[in-house]
């Protein structure tokens, strides 16, 4: 191999470390969240959501709405998991602001089934995101299985979610991983009733970690900060993070 | 045709006569014989017992008309490799439109001498015959196998056959007996009239059909493909590499076919003959016209992959044919410039290779329904169905929440309410799958009431427990509530639920029941 050659490759490496230009960040839409997160979600990668209860998941469908960007969203999802966590509703995603004209759900019989059918769409660059909804701790799902799906993403550039449900973070090679659960509506508002999230950023590739508290936008579909009072009664804590409520785990 | 003992296929007269005995108007009778017992004299729809007297040790075999039939099915199902137009004779014969296919063949003869060659080595005997209508060729086969009635002469080559051939049933066979007559030509020579008074029109229909004079068109067993393609091999093959080369060159040349008609598959079915006479057919739907070779390869595979049962070759194949089931027009350029169209295109490509491998029922998008009954607002449809649509309908205004849970159970879970703080109200603590939930926040009542004009729900007069204990006992289905009051309820940890009330308060107090319907985010 040639200087020049070596030097192709290796600008070839960096570029895929850093961000194509093709790629723009998917911004969350809080400014505290998008600058630790280096403008937003990293597209083409893998990130796992781990839903602490029962409205938590619904985190993983807000970021899969705002990766979206108009193209379509496949929900891949065992059939079991509709029993235990319901079945996903197209009227309930339209109210959150998703386009159900874009929505497809693929019902695998197993986690095996549902794994490969992910990977299937991840290799199709037209699909605008991807969620893979697991509960439990899945044998087939391990690093190898992981890498291969964030090696499709990379590819591809399609951003897959991974949702897990009563799951214990294991080793990945997931972007972000974010462990969310439920946060009470603002006792002051009488407008209540919006997704709102305790999320905390438990493993980040490229950046640092942190806690934040979202509320769900179903109008322009970003997050913006969720605060305790609308009328901001106490100022925030400056050297620790908003408390957040611990997870709640079966 | 009629299938033979096994070895029956040698004229031995070592052999034992053998003879099969089938059951009509509560006697026993000869439904079929072998060579043997042919020559010692006995002859089909003889009584079993005339049969028995005149021979000593007389083997007898129950006729089973269903194995037959299954029997006669499968032949026909090895015999659309010939014609696609295949239609059972029962009980034991075949009709074949071989009508612009003899040449393929090598002519009429070549072909008639190659099916019946092919039927015989798989142990059958086999008689056949080609002529201008279906009947004529039924009763050539029976009374002068081999014939081969050129175009406009079907009454030269059916007037010397006796009446039987006419196959016209037993009273109008004995009638025809009874005036004398005992060859097709006489019949043919009465008066139209004459036969129309004694044997009725349908006799004399069959008749004119039987001697070429009209047509009556075949019942194909299969609808026809649109466009075909197909691989004969001189060895049955068995190799997998061999397999998959036939179906590429099979795509390909589909696909030249498709091109040149201006057309696209959304019915794909690959056809597997095998040697020893098992069909295997494999259907992949599309959802969107289909010419492209490589994708139709891919979807192949993918089924093939997926297969519960793979595809066994046995003793090999010795045709392999591809069918456009359903083509359709396509527009005139494969790639178009419009990424748009093209992205659109790439997502019905891959819900088709999800189908092909996962089930069609597998992959589903969600059509609108114009309703208000929560659970029915949407349903699932295969995502390859093109034909739905619909415009969707928030139910929020906007800025406000969503009023629609994201996630709904199928089937609504019982929750049990602790305590309601007014009998119309939201309930203040709630069980539900063991855990106890606070309310802190209610939103509510959303009355949900049936559509009356669909079907009266059952009447409410019955009391609940009388309704319990038959639902107990399966005298009723669960009886559809009139209306259900939904809540939308925060917990004290922050979930938020979608609860609803079955029914009214009624003064009976009678406590109504809750349920579980959905999860907000």
């Amino acid at each position: 191999m040639n200087k020049s050659e070596k030097l192709a490759d290796l600008r070839h490496f960096l570029a895929r470390y850093g961000l194509p230009p093709d790629r723009p960040p998917i911004p969350l839409g809080v400014p505290a969240a998008d600058a630790i997160l280096g403008g937003g979600l990293r597209p083409g990668a893998v990130h796992e959501v781990f839903a602490g209860d029962w409205g938590a998941s619904g985190f993983a469908a807000c970021l899969a709405i705002q990766a979206t960007r108009g193209k379509s969203l496949f929900w891949v999802r065992p059939d079991y998991e509709a029993l235990e966590y319901g079945a996903l509703s197209a009227t309930g995603l339209l109210e959150l602001g998703g386009d159900s004209r874009n929505l497809f759900l693929l019902r695998a019989s197993d986690a095996a089934d549902a794994l490969s059918a992910a990977a299937d769409i991840l290799a199709c660059p037209h699909v605008g995101a991807v969620v893979l909804e697991l509960c439990g701790a899945p044998r087939c799902l391990d690093l190898v299985a992981s890498r291969r799906l964030a090696l499709l993403a990379e590819e591809s550039g399609v951003t897959l979610f991974l949702l897990r449900e009563g799951a214990i973070p294991e080793p990945s090679a997931a972007a972000t991983r974010w462990q969310v659960s439920s946060l009470a509506s603002d006792p002051l508002n009488d407008d209540w009733g919006s997704p709102r999230f305790a999320a905390r950023l438990t493993r980040h590739r490229l950046g640092a970690l942190s806690d934040f508290t979202l509320e769900w936008n179903s109008e322009d579909g970003l997050f913006r900060q969720a605060t305790a009072h609308s009328g901001a009664v106490v100022s925030p804590p400056a050297d620790r993070s908003v408390e957040t409520p611990r997870q709640r785990r079966a | 045709m009629r299938r033979l003992a096994s070895g029956a296929h040698k004229a031995d007269t070592t052999e034992t006569p053998l003879v099969v005995a089938g059951r009509a108007n509560n006697a026993l009778y000869v439904y079929a014989l072998n060579r043997r017992a042919q020559q010692l004299g006995l002859h089909p729809g003889q009584p079993l017992a005339n049969a028995r007297a005149m021979i000593e040790n007389l083997a007898i075999v129950p006729a089973d008309e269903k194995a037959d039939l299954t029997l006669l099915e499968s032949i026909a199902d090895w015999c659309d490799r010939f014609t696609p137009l295949v239609s059972a004779d029962a009980p034991d014969g075949l009709l074949l439109d071989i009508t612009g296919v003899a040449h393929l063949f090598g002519g009429e003869a070549a072909m008639l001498r190659h099916v019946r060659g092919k039927i015989a080595a798989q142990g059958f005997a086999v008689q056949g015959a080609i002529a201008g209508t279906s009947l004529s060729a039924h009763a050539l086969a029976r009374y002068a196998a081999g014939t081969i009635a050129r175009p406009g002469e079907d009454r030269t080559a059916i007037a010397p056959l006796p009446i039987a051939a006419l196959d016209c049933g037993e009273d109008k066979l004995r009638a025809l007996k009874r005036a004398g007559l005992k060859t097709i030509a006489q019949v043919a020579e009465r008066g139209r009239a004459e036969l129309t008074a004694r044997l009725g029109i349908s006799f004399l229909t069959r008749l004119h059909v039987m001697l070429g004079a009209e047509e009556k068109p075949l019942a194909p067993r299969r609808p026809l493909p649109d466009l075909s393609a197909a691989q004969h091999f001189a060895e049955p093959v068995t190799t997998q590499d061999v397999i998959s080369k036939s179906l590429h060159d099979l795509s390909k040349a589909l696909s030249d076919i498709l091109e040149r008609q201006g057309q696209g598959l959304r019915l794909l079915e690959a056809v597997f003959f095998r040697a020893d006479g098992k069909v295997q057919r494999i259907v992949i739907r599309t959802g969107a016209p289909l010419r492209d070779p490589d994708m139709m390869l891919r979807l192949l595979n993918q089924k093939l992959d997926a297969l519960a049962d793979p595809l066994d070759p046995g003793f090999g194949f010795d045709l392999i044919r591809l069918e456009a089931r359903i083509a359709e027009e396509t527009h005139s350029a494969e790639a178009s410039f419009d990424a748009d169209e093209n992205a659109r295109r790439q997502i019905a490509y891959l819900a088709d290779r999800l189908s092909a491998r996962f089930g069609e029922h597998r992959v589903q998008r969600f059509v609108p329904q114009d309703t208000h009954i929560p659970e029915a607002q949407s349903v699932a449809v295969p995502a390859q169905d093109r034909d739905f649509d619909g415009v969707w309908m928030r139910k929020r205004q906007d800025k406000d929440p969503p009023l629609r849970p994201w996630r709904m159970f199928e089937r609504p879970e019982e929750i049990h309410v602790v305590g309601a703080s007014v009998p119309d109200g939201p309930p203040a603590r709630f069980r539900w799958r063991k855990a106890q939930f606070d309310v802190v926040r209610a939103e509510g009542p959303e009355r949900i009431a049936l559509e009356w004009w669909q079907e009266c729900p059952p009447d409410r007069i019955v009391p609940d427990s009388e309704q319990k204990r038959r639902q107990k006992l399966g005298l009723l289905p669960k009886p559809i509530p009139p209306s259900r009051d939904y809540f939308r309820i925060e917990t004290r940890e922050g979930l938020r639920f979608w609860l609803y009330r079955d029914g009214q308060y009624r003064s009976n107090g009678f406590a109504p029941h809750w349920y579980m319907h959905g999860l907000f985010a």
